[in-house]
């Protein structure tokens, strides 16, 4: 291609405090690409991009657009030289309708009426254009994920945009969603559109971009062309040495039961029923996945199972029935049964960020006699056995006087694990196990995770990566709208159905 | 926001805002037509030139010891006790009962059951509000505010009703009995030989005070009740899932909180004025939030801004007495002091991190 690329990044530098988020990165996106950007949590994506639409000040390095040299001062700017950005949290007015967010913003006059018709006119122009089809007149609220996303890409795209960034599009749609949006991207990339893309999801990268970049530790590792490479490259690239990418695992030698789930309902503060009357079990030795798009349903099933929420119906952990809205119906009597939890938001509520790695290592556990003195906690004893499980888990840097925010997302988990798993429960409830986690240290927590199994423990975990259920569950169960939607097994089952039962659409039930 | 190192935000961020306030106060005292050199010598002076200066600022320390350990220990459960005056009435009432109604053979007896008093005063007064927040969501800024006002009209009214001495014409308690004395720090150091001014508030609830903080510090960081109120005030989500519970912890801190601040009782009902008045907490409830702000919720910085405020407030007093100046202006400077350490203790460290962290900065 001889035309001058559509953004080129020449020696971006730009450091906060001692962290170099980027050090000396140049990159070249040729118009109407797809150009993926790949890497770890904290490579330095998202600074990068922030930087591109003004968000952050570099400290070093310019910035051309289609060959000019162009300062992007604030987010305007970007938006003058013709950058979209998608992000990962929307950012839309949910009481608002599609039409009054496409505006918002780019209001031409005082009065409404005008710029509403000017865009409604527009809107219906590019939906045209590019199949975005989307009510202009529906609220947001009352619109799916994908729809709100539609949405965004519309308000870039209504602001004139030729460079579009998408910054993980995909966490919060289903597989479905995600292809419809590829179709999308693909068909704006036909149009003359450039797209960045930002994942971590390896697959996304192979499907969908022309080109791809790796990040990793705020440099740029390396620039491929997609065809000419393969996830098993790519992971290397991002971690610095070679990944074993799928689970080693022997097949699941089941016992007894551990849990049993009868008719289970969860009722919300809000008075919204999240849970619909589920029933499962697992079985000691094996791991049951609960597959499903976030927010339907499956974190309330760890809540109430975790002690953390009030459920009616039966649950039985080893043949013996938990009281769900009594007095023994918290945290802490949960895990006098044996049952252990790694909650899906470890920052929010698996760990106490401001307090030391070693603290973190006795929450939840502060009553066990082996951590008391007395009256007082003894904290030379939790101490010790912290820089034991930091040791026993690999957690890095290996200083149980740091604070858990100072460590990255998979070595927090890590500490969640440490302190979870080494209770040897009989029950390990376990949500997003590697949510925000590099992929260094999943291989570590997958490995883990089975290795408990192999001890004859039940294990229930939910995720809403699909990979990791399949490669990790010895059983699949589908969750939607708060009902299980059928069982699976993982040899016979793949994303796609998997992904329709997601979607709320199920042939056969099991 | 910038991580400022810890060194820096335990001292140089309150004397920053220290300084700034008293530069404010001297442009203040300069605009009123006196030196404010001489003024600044003078509050100094007569707050710890001599042990007269000094009797009543460790007084008032005592004081202000016992409100911000109240506020503290709130704070690291994420609770804002602006309650610490009510309560402390209420406290002096529990001291001003125990006092007045039973026969204490000596003041040491005398002092554990006003101090148990006390204790139990403020914490059921600290009660209310916690329920009401930990059951109703009512907001414990809002409620313990309003128990401010509902202690002072119930003090009123017992002391206009039930404990005036028969055709006493001012609202308070008779005097207490002889035997429940409280030695002044003047008292005990001149008995060892140590001269120190008589007549001086300052008395043997200090060492109360120091004991409280050895309490409250280890109550914090060295048991477990401690370990969950401070896990409960950084993260609710996170006590929910250890299966910290949460009403629970709310009341059993608000309790503590109540009762420290309710502490202050022994100090200046029994030990200074040896009857119940009205309006004798005189603010310190409200002072207590400045000093638990300032001394950072730690045990040894709430002494240390606790003696600062009891100076500053004994300095003021002398600097009504000796000149011109205004006591209104004193309150101003006093007002200065909490609303610099205080208030807009945020400004100061913003502007202290932008001169310590840039440079750092510039070398990476």
């Amino acid at each position: 291609m001889s035309t001058a690329p559509a953004i080129e990044l020449k020696g971006i530098s730009k450091a906060f405090g001692a962290v170099q988020a980027n050090k000396d990165i140049s990159i070249r996106v040729m118009p109407g690409t797809i150009h993926g950007i790949i890497g770890e949590n904290g490579a330095g994506k998202s600074t990068l991009m922030s930087i591109l639409y003004g968000f952050y000040k570099a400290d070093k390095g310019d910035i051309y657009i289609s060959g000019q040299k162009t300062a992007i001062p604030d987010s305007q700017a970007a938006i003058a030289a013709g950058i979209g950005m998608v992000f990962q949290h929307f950012k839309l007015v949910q009481n608002f309708t599609v039409l009054e967010n496409v505006i918002l913003g780019a209001e031409d006059g005082a009065l409404l009426a005008p710029s509403l018709r000017k865009a409604r006119k527009e809107l219906t122009a590019l939906a045209a254009e590019y199949e975005l089809n989307v009510n202009p007149d529906a609220l947001i609220e009352e619109i799916g994920v994908g729809m709100q996303q539609r949405v965004e890409i519309l308000k870039a795209l209504y602001r004139q945009a030729d460079i579009l960034i998408l910054d993980e599009p995909t966490g919060v749609l289903t597989p479905a969603e995600a292809d419809q949006l590829f179709r999308i991207l693909h068909r704006l990339k036909d149009e003359g559109k450039t797209i960045i893309l930002i994942t971590h999801k390896l697959r996304e990268i192979m499907e969908a971009t022309d080109t791809v970049s790796v990040m990793r530790r705020g440099e740029m590792t390396a620039t491929v062309k997609t065809s000419e490479t393969s996830p098993e490259h790519l992971a290397e690239l991002m971690v610095g040495r070679k990944v074993l990418l799928r689970v080693d695992k022997t097949p699941a030698q089941p016992g007894e039961k551990v849990l049993e789930v009868e008719n289970l309902r969860v009722v919300d503060a809000a008075g919204v029923e999240r849970v619909k009357g589920i029933s499962l079990e697992v079985r000691a030795g094996e791991i049951l996945g609960i597959a499903g798009v976030a927010g339907n349903g499956q974190s309330e099933l760890l809540e109430v199972l975790g002690g953390m929420e009030n459920g009616t119906g039966t649950i039985r952990v080893n043949g013996k029935e938990l009281d769900l809205t009594g007095k023994f119906s918290d945290a802490r009597s949960r895990r006098k049964r044996g049952i252990a939890h790694v909650p899906e938001d470890r920052q929010r509520e698996g760990l106490i960020m401001d307090f030391k790695a070693w603290e973190n290592t006795a929450f939840g556990y502060d009553d066990d006699d082996a951590y008391r003195a007395g009256l007082l906690m003894d904290n030379a004893a939790i101490r010790e056995d912290a820089q034991g499980k930091i040791e026993r888990f690999d957690v890095r840097p290996a200083n149980s006087e740091l604070e858990a925010k100072s460590f990255s997302g998979g070595n927090q988990q890590k500490i969640v694990l440490a302190r979870e798993i080494e209770r040897d429960p009989d029950l390990l409830l376990i949500g997003q196990p590697t949510r925000g986690v590099d992929i260094g240290a999943i291989e570590f927590i997958h490995q883990q995770i089975v290795a408990l199994r192999d001890k004859g423990k039940a294990i229930l975990l939910v995720s809403v990566e699909l990979e990791e259920i399949l490669s990790l569950s010895d059983r699949i169960a589908v969750i939607f709208d708060g009902k299980l939607m059928g069982e699976r097994l993982p040899a016979e089952t793949d994303e796609k159905e998997l992904g329709l039962m997601m979607a709320g659409m199920t042939g056969k039930d099991s | 926001m910038e991580q400022l190192p810890k060194w820096a935000d335990l001292i140089v961020v309150p004397l920053v805002g220290l300084i700034l306030a008293f530069i404010l106060s001297m442009l203040m005292v300069l605009a009123t037509g006196h030196d404010p050199l001489d003024a600044l010598k003078l509050m100094v002076s007569g707050a710890l030139g001599s042990t007269y200066g000094w009797g009543y600022t460790l007084y008032y320390a005592t004081n202000f010891i016992f409100t911000g350990l109240a506020v503290a220990v709130a704070f690291h459960a994420s609770l804002f006790n602006i309650g610490g005056e009510g309560q402390a009435a209420l406290g002096g009432l529990g001291v001003a009962l125990v006092c007045l109604f039973i026969p204490w053979p000596h003041w040491t007896i005398a002092l554990l059951a006003a101090t148990a008093a006390a204790g139990i005063f403020g914490a059921l007064w600290a009660l209310i509000p916690a329920y009401l927040q930990a059951k109703r969501g009512s907001h414990i800024v809002i409620t313990t505010i309003m128990f401010n006002f509902i202690a002072a009209s119930l003090l009123n009214y017992v002391l206009v009703n039930q404990l005036r001495p028969k055709g006493a014409m001012d609202p308070a308690t008779a005097k207490f009995p002889k035997p429940s004395h409280l030695p002044s720090l003047g008292e005990i150091l001149n008995s060892v030989g140590i001269p120190f001014a008589k007549g001086t508030p300052a008395n043997v609830t200090l060492l109360v005070a120091l004991a409280a903080c050895v309490f409250v510090y280890y109550l914090i960081w060295r048991t477990r009740l401690g370990y969950q109120l401070r896990a409960f005030g950084k993260s609710q989500p996170a006590a929910v899932y250890a299966g910290i519970n949460p009403v629970k912890i709310t009341i059993i801190t608000m309790m503590i909180s109540g009762a420290l601040a309710g502490l202050m009782a022994i100090n200046n009902v029994m030990g200074e004025a040896e009857r119940l008045i009205l309006g004798s907490v005189e603010g310190a409830g409200f002072i207590g939030i400045a000093v638990a702000l300032m001394g950072r919720s730690h045990p040894i910085g709430i002494l240390f801004s606790a003696l600062l405020f009891g100076a500053l407030y004994q300095g003021g007093a002398e600097l009504g007495l000796w000149t011109s100046i205004p006591r209104e202006l004193v309150i101003v400077i006093q007002a200065l002091v909490i609303l610099f350490t205080g208030a807009l203790d945020n400004m100061v460290r913003l502007m202290v991190a932008k001169v310590l962290v840039r440079p750092k900065r510039a070398e990476a």
